[in-house]
C-alpha cells in the first residue's frame, strides 16, 4: 500500500477557526453598517472604502515584501479589515489623498513598524484616525447631510456630540429614532447605530469576539451618563443621556468593533472587562468636559497602551488554587 | 445540565462511525507481543522465559513494588522471546513474545456468561484482587487501580465516580461497554463502593449517549442498584479526572501534589469498572478489553473486544484497512492520542481505541502569527495562559513558567485546538513542563537531608 505515515504530538484536530476565517465574519460583520451608511450618504461611501481598503493592503504587501522581506501576510484579510474601519472613521466627503495618507499611518507606522499583524501595541485604523484628526482637523470634521434625510436639520454638518458640547441643541431634542437608524451626520461608519449591534451580533454568534468588552464599554458608559443625569436633576433625562452617548459618535463602532481588536486588548476576561470600563470612563470625560466632542478614539488608544499591564498583572482564576479543602 | 467550571472546547464527537456498532470479538492473534510497561509506575517484572509454556490468564510478569501492575498471557502457546521490541512510536521497549497454540484458560477463571452479583468480600481482599488482576485505568492514563482504591491516612473517600464521559471524539469503546455490558459495570461500581466504603455512587455520562444514559437507569431502577447516572453537558476534556470531579461534585482538585482523594473523589473508568467486576467476581485478570478502529476514512469502523498485544495493523485491517495516501494512525483519541508509526505495535491496557486520520486531516494546519486572540485562555480548563507559557518556554525562561503554574497543565490540547494562527502551543507546553518537573525534582533532591 503507498501510505506515508505522519506523525505529531496531539492535538491531532484543529478548529475550522483561521485567522482568516475570523477577518473573514468581520467583514461580514461590517457589512450591514457599511450598507446603511450607503443608503444615507450615497455611493460616494463606497468609493471611500474602496480607497482605504486597496490602499491598506498595498502598503502591507509593499512593506512585508521590500522593508521586511517575509512571506506575504496580505491573504490573512487583517489589512482588509483595517482598511475598512479606517474608512468607517472619516466622514464620507473626505478627500481620497487623505484617506490614502491615513492608511499610509495605519498600516506603516502603527502595524508593521512592529513587525506586522499581533505584534502592534495600538489599534492600527484608530491611530491612522487620530493621525488625520489631528493633520487634517477641518476635512476629518466637516460631515455630509444624510442624502435621504427628511426627518431632522438640526445640526446642519455638526454631529450630534458637537452640537450638544456646542450647546445647539438639547439632549432631550434629539430625535433619538434617528440615530438608531443612522440618520444624522457623523463618521461614514459610526452612524447606524442598530446594524452596528446586528454586526456585534453575528460576530458573538460566531464566537469572534465574547462579550465581555462591548458590554464593559457601554455598560460603563450608559451608567456614567446615567449618574451625570442623577445630578443634573434626573428626569426624562435619565433615560435619555445614556442612550444618546450610547448612540452618538463612535461608541458603537468603538466598543463592538475597535476596542475587541484581538491584538491590542487584554488576555483575560477580567482584564477584558477593566480594559472596557476605562474606555467607557475615559470616553465620558472626554466627551463632557475634554475639549474634543468625541473621545472613544483616544480612551481605546490609551487603554491599548495599559494593556501590557492588565495582562501582567490579571491572571485566569486558576482550577483548584481557592477551594482545595 | 452539570459540567466543569473552566474553559473547553467543543470538537465535532464523530462518534457515529461506530457508535450504532455492537462489540465484536475479533479473532485471536498468532502472536502477542506484551510490553512490561503498560503502565504509569515501574515495569512490571518477567517472570517467564523463552519456551516456557503459558496458558491464558496467566501471571507473566509480577508488577515491581506497590506503584506497578501484573501482567498476564493474553493466549495460551510459548514464549519465544523476552527481548526489546519497537513500540508504536518506534521506540525499543521490553516485551514477551508469545506463540499461540489453542486458547487454553487457567482452570480457576470462570469463563460462563453467568452475572454474579453477590460479593461477600471485604475491602482488602476486593482490593487485593484488583491487584492480582493486573487492572490499571483504561481510559488511557495507565494508573493502577489498587493504588487508587488505598486511601492515604488521613484522608477519606466521599464520592466514588465512574467515569463514562468518553469526551475524546471518534471513541466509542466506553459507549458500547456501558450499553453492552450494563449490569456488570453496575456490579463492579457495588464492589467498588463497597472496596472504598462509600455511599455516594455517580456514573458521569455526556449526554450525547441518551442511549446509555436510559439504559443504566432502567437497569438501575429494575435492579435497585444504589448508583446514580448524572448527564452532563458535552464538553472536552470533561473526561479528565479533575473536570469530571469538579463537574459532578463541585469540588476542585488542588494542584499537584493535590489527589482527587484530597477532595474525597475517587474516579474510575467505565471499562475499567466492568474489568473489576470479572476480577473479583470472575478471577479473570485484564487481558482483553474493547477497541474502537474508527476514522472518517476507514471503511468498516468497528468495537472490537480484543485481546492485548493483538498487533494494531490487525485491527486496522479489521477496520477496512488503511486508505490510500497520506494517513496518520493514532492510538487512542484526537486529542490526546498518540501518532504511530510501528502499526506492528501491540494494543496494550490504556489502548481505548485506534483513530486513522487521511490526506488532509493527517497533516497540522498551517502555522501563522499569534494575534492575541485569547481563546486559548478562554479554552484552558486549568485557567493557564497557553500562549504565554507556551512562549515563555520557547524562549526557556523555565522560572517564569514555574510561576505561571505550567506544572498545573493537564495536556488537554484544548489550546492548541483553538489557536486560529495554528500554533504547536501545545508542544512548547510540554517541554516546558517536563523541563520545569526536572528541575522541581533536582532542587527536592538537593533539599533532601544528606546521609
Amino acid at each position: 500500500m503507498a501510505n506515508k505515515f505522519f506523525v505529531a504530538p496531539s492535538p491531532h484536530v484543529h478548529s475550522a477557526q483561521s485567522t482568516q476565517s475570523l477577518m473573514r465574519d468581520v467583514l461580514i460583520a461590517l457589512v450591514p453598517a457599511l450598507a446603511v451608511s450607503v443608503w444615507v450618504y450615497g455611493l460616494n461611501v463606497l468609493l471611500v472604502t474602496a480607497v482605504a481598503v486597496i490602499s491598506c493592503v498595498l502598503f502591507e504587501f509593499l512593506i512585508q515584501k521590500y522593508l521586511i522581506k517575509g512571506q506575504s501576510t496580505i491573504y490573512n484579510l487583517s489589512a482588509v479589515v483595517t482598511g475598512v474601519l479606517l474608512a468607517f472613521n472619516v466622514p464620507s466627503n473626505i478627500p481620497l489623498w487623505i484617506v490614502v495618507i491615513g492608511a499610509a499611518v495605519a498600516i506603516g507606522v502603527a502595524k508593521m513598524t512592529f513587525g506586522g499583524l499581533g505584534r502592534n501595541p495600538f489599534n492600527p485604523a484608530l491611530v491612522g484616525r487620530v493621525f488625520l484628526l489631528i493633520a487634517y482637523p477641518v476635512q476629518m470634521t466637516s460631515f455630509p447631510q444624510p442624502t435621504s434625510n427628511q426627518f431632522v436639520d438640526a445640526f446642519s454638518g455638526a454631529t450630534p456630540l458637537a452640537a450638544v458640547k456646542a450647546n445647539l441643541v438639547e439632549v432631550g431634542d434629539i430625535n433619538l429614532l434617528n440615530m438608531l437608524s443612522g440618520m444624522m451626520p457623523g463618521s461614514l461608519g459610526e452612524i447606524a447605530s442598530l446594524a452596528l449591534i446586528l454586526g456585534g451580533l453575528y460576530m458573538l454568534w460566531r464566537k469572534v469576539i465574547t462579550w465581555h468588552i462591548p458590554v464593559a464599554v457601554l455598560g460603563s458608559m450608559a451608567l456614567f451618563a446615567a449618574v451625570v443625569a442623577f445630578m443634573k436633576g434626573g428626569g426624562s433625562l435619565f433615560y435619555e443621556l445614556p442612550a444618546f452617548h450610547l448612540m452618538a459618535g463612535g461608541a458603537l463602532l468603538g466598543a463592538i468593533f475597535m476596542a475587541t481588536d484581538y491584538v491590542t486588548s487584554p488576555m483575560t476576561h477580567k482584564g477584558m472587562i477593566i480594559y472596557g470600563v476605562g474606555i467607557g470612563v475615559i470616553t465620558m470625560i472626554i466627551r463632557l468636559w475634554g475639549a474634543y466632542p468625541e473621545g472613544m478614539s483616544f480612551a481605546i488608544l490609551l487603554m491599548n497602551a495599559v494593556t501590557p499591564l492588565i495582562n501582567k498583572y490579571v491572571k485566569p482564576k486558576r482550577f483548584g488554587l481557592t477551594s482545595g479543602k | 445540565m452539570k459540567t466543569f467550571p473552566l474553559g473547553g472546547v467543543h470538537p465535532s464527537d464523530n462518534k457515529k462511525w461506530s457508535n450504532a456498532k455492537a462489540i465484536e470479538v475479533l479473532e485471536l492473534p498468532d502472536v502477542v507481543n506484551i510490553p512490561l510497561g503498560q503502565h504509569i509506575g515501574a515495569p512490571a517484572t518477567a517472570k517467564v522465559a523463552k519456551g516456557d509454556k503459558v496458558l491464558t490468564g496467566q501471571l507473566i510478569a509480577e508488577a515491581t513494588g506497590f506503584m506497578s501492575a501484573n501482567i498476564h498471557s493474553p493466549i495460551s502457546g510459548t514464549v519465544t522471546a523476552v527481548d526489546m521490541q519497537p513500540n508504536g512510536q518506534g521506540l525499543r521497549q521490553m516485551m514477551i513474545t508469545i506463540k499461540r497454540e489453542g486458547d487454553e484458560w487457567m482452570p480457576e477463571i470462570d469463563r460462563s456468561s453467568d452475572i454474579k452479583r453477590e460479593c461477600t468480600l471485604d475491602s482488602a481482599a476486593i482490593i487485593a484482587k484488583i491487584k492480582d488482576a493486573g487492572i490499571v485505568g483504561m481510559g488511557g492514563a495507565t494508573f493502577p487501580t489498587h493504588v487508587k482504591l488505598s486511601i492515604p491516612n488521613g484522608c477519606k473517600a466521599e464520592y466514588l465516580i465512574i467515569n463514562g464521559v468518553e469526551c475524546e471524539p471518534y471513541l466509542t469503546s466506553d459507549h458500547r461497554t456501558m450499553l453492552e455490558r450494563g449490569e456488570e459495570l453496575l456490579i463492579g461500581v457495588e464492589i467498588l463502593k463497597k472496596a472504598l466504603n462509600v455511599e455516594n455512587a455517580i456514573i458521569g455520562i455526556e449526554n450525547n449517549k441518551p442511549d446509555a444514559i436510559a439504559h443504566l437507569n432502567k437497569l438501575i431502577k429494575e435492579k435497585q442498584f444504589a448508583v446514580k447516572v448524572e448527564p452532563l453537558k458535552v464538553q472536552y476534556p470533561q473526561g479528565g479526572e479533575k473536570q469530571l470531579i469538579a463537574a459532578v461534585t463541585g469540588r476542585e482538585v488542588p494542584p499537584p501534589p493535590g489527589l482527587p482523594i484530597h477532595v474525597g473523589a475517587v474516579v474510575c473508568n467505565a471499562s475499567t469498572t466492568v474489568a473489576i467486576y470479572e476480577a473479583v467476581q470472575k478471577n479473570k485478570p485484564l487481558i482483553e478489553r474493547v477497541v474502537t478502529i474508527t476514522g472518517k476514512e476507514m471503511k468498516e469502523p468497528r468495537n472490537l473486544l480484543t485481546r492485548m498485544g493483538t498487533p494494531i495493523s490487525k485491527l486496522v485491517e479489521m477496520g477496512g484497512g488503511l486508505p490510500e495516501g497520506d494517513v496518520k494512525v493514532v492510538n487512542g483519541g484526537p486529542m490526546m492520542g498518540r501518532a504511530m508509526v510501528n502499526l506492528d505495535s501491540p494494543v496494550t491496557k490504556g489502548c481505548s481505541g485506534v483513530t486513522v486520520f487521511s490526506g488532509k486531516e493527517s497533516h497540522r494546519v498551517d502555522m501563522e502569527c499569534c494575534i492575541k486572540c485569547a481563546k486559548c485562555v478562554s479554552a484552558c480548563p486549568m485557567g493557564l495562559e497557553p500562549y504565554l507559557i507556551s512562549k515563555m518556554s520557547k524562549k526557556q525562561m523555565w522560572e517564569s513558567v514555574e510561576a505561571e503554574r505550567i506544572t498545573d497543565c493537564i495536556e488537554c490540547g484544548c489550546c492548541q485546538y483553538t489557536c486560529p494562527a495554528g500554533l504547536p502551543l501545545l508542544d512548547y507546553i510540554r517541554l516546558g513542563k517536563q523541563t520545569v518537573m526536572g528541575i522541581i525534582r533536582a532542587r527536592a533532591a538537593a533539599n533532601a537531608p544528606k546521609k
